[in-house]
């Protein structure tokens, strides 16, 4: 009785991050690498990416912060997180790399910040999204149900 | 799996310096039953293979390419590398790869995030098999068989003249292991598709251009090499 409820809100938790935009076909390409001999596939590959996310956001923090800051090095931060959000499939994160990336390109610090901030947000609100979607599945589980990843 | 013997295996260095896009790429590969060795570096995919520049120079100057095995220490059977990488890029080992005597069958297919035409034309005339846009799917894991396998074959005896074949666009076809002559003829694959559709595994349903975003060229078979 639980798992099944448990099962139909994560479901529907699911798809809602599909329909929002949150998440693409990327994680699903995920999930579908994640099996019985691999289970905790999907959490390792999402842990590193907030691992990754944050120091790059980090880093990204200090580089507008110089004095004489280095527009090459910003560019290859953003790539890299650009890389990394496409690579698990959080969309809205990757847009924003985009666009952080042209403001790079017009080296204007002001548009960057804004640029930045953009980003951290969307990292933050898939970051709490994919939190809640793994909690959700842990609970399947340990209620003894199968992952419905 | 079910494969009995240990070198029936086909074994892929996976070169990428995003440790997020190297655990990608080790589960793609292992799902579809290859032996996977990652690496970050191009430096650290030409130790692995066993390169060392002075060898190398003095061999280039002979025209019969040396045994493979000399420098070697496990053989490989793929290289599947990332273009932008500090130091050396995906394009810089691929190309030292090409010039060497013992590393220039081994084939190597490229990965990017971005869709340069310019880049993956050039990548494609140096002689790389494939130029995989990231991210990199199970779709695209797919195509690296039969170019394993050709290299293979140049090592055994065969009717066929294999070696001068190149695999036609296979992107619907799972190959079986086996079946190495139909592999690399079209025409035969054409007139089989219910005993390679056997072999699918986890695969989708084609996926090709069916997103707006993913505007991929396709490249198969259109390496620009002379052999």
């Amino acid at each position: 009785m639980e798992v099944d409820q448990l099962q139909r809100t994560f479901h529907d938790y699911h798809a809602s991050l599909f329909n929002e935009g949150f998440l693409d076909e990327q994680f699903v390409q995920l999930q579908q690498l994640q099996d019985e001999s691999n289970p905790g596939f999907v959490v390792e590959v999402v842990s590193l990416f907030f691992e990754d996310s944050e120091r790059l956001l980090n880093d990204l923090s200090k580089a507008l912060d110089q004095e004489n800051v280095d527009f090459r090095k910003i560019d290859a931060h953003v790539h890299q997180l650009k890389g990394s959000s496409s690579s698990i499939g959080a969309q809205r994160v990757r847009n924003a790399c985009i666009a952080f990336r042209n403001f790079c390109d017009e080296r204007n610090i002001e548009a960057c910040l804004k640029c930045l901030q953009q980003v951290r947000q969307e990292y933050l609100l898939v970051k709490t999204k994919l939190e809640t979607l793994l909690r959700l599945e842990q609970q399947i589980v340990a209620a003894g149900g199968a992952s419905p990843m | 799996m079910g494969l009995a013997a240990a070198d029936s295996q086909f074994h892929v260095l996976a070169v990428d310096d995003s440790l997020i896009d190297r655990k990608l790429i080790e589960r793609l590969l292992k799902t579809s039953s290859y032996q996977v060795t990652t690496v970050d570096s191009g430096s650290k995919a030409l130790e692995f293979l066993g390169w060392h520049d002075e060898d190398e120079r003095n061999n280039s100057s002979e025209e019969t390419s040396v045994s493979p095995k000399n420098h070697q220490e496990v053989e490989v059977n793929l290289v599947i590398t990332d273009y932008c990488m500090p130091g050396m890029t995906g394009y810089d080992l691929l190309k030292k790869m090409k010039e060497s005597s013992s590393l220039r069958n081994i084939p190597v297919v490229i990965m990017s995030s971005e869709n340069v035409p310019s880049r993956i034309t050039r990548c494609l005339e140096e002689g790389a098999e494939e130029f995989f846009l990231k991210p990199v799917r199970l779709s695209d894991v797919n195509k690296l068989k039969p170019h394993m396998m050709r290299t293979k074959c140049c090592n055994k005896d065969d009717d066929d003249d294999i070696q001068n074949q190149k695999p036609e666009n296979l992107e619907k076809q799972e190959i079986n292991g086996e079946e190495i002559q139909t592999v690399l003829q079209l025409q035969q694959q054409q007139q089989q598709p219910s005993q390679t559709n056997n072999n699918t595994n986890k695969r989708k349903s084609m996926d090709e251009g069916l997103s707006p975003d993913r505007t991929r060229p396709r490249y198969n078979g259109l390496t620009v090499m002379s052999n």
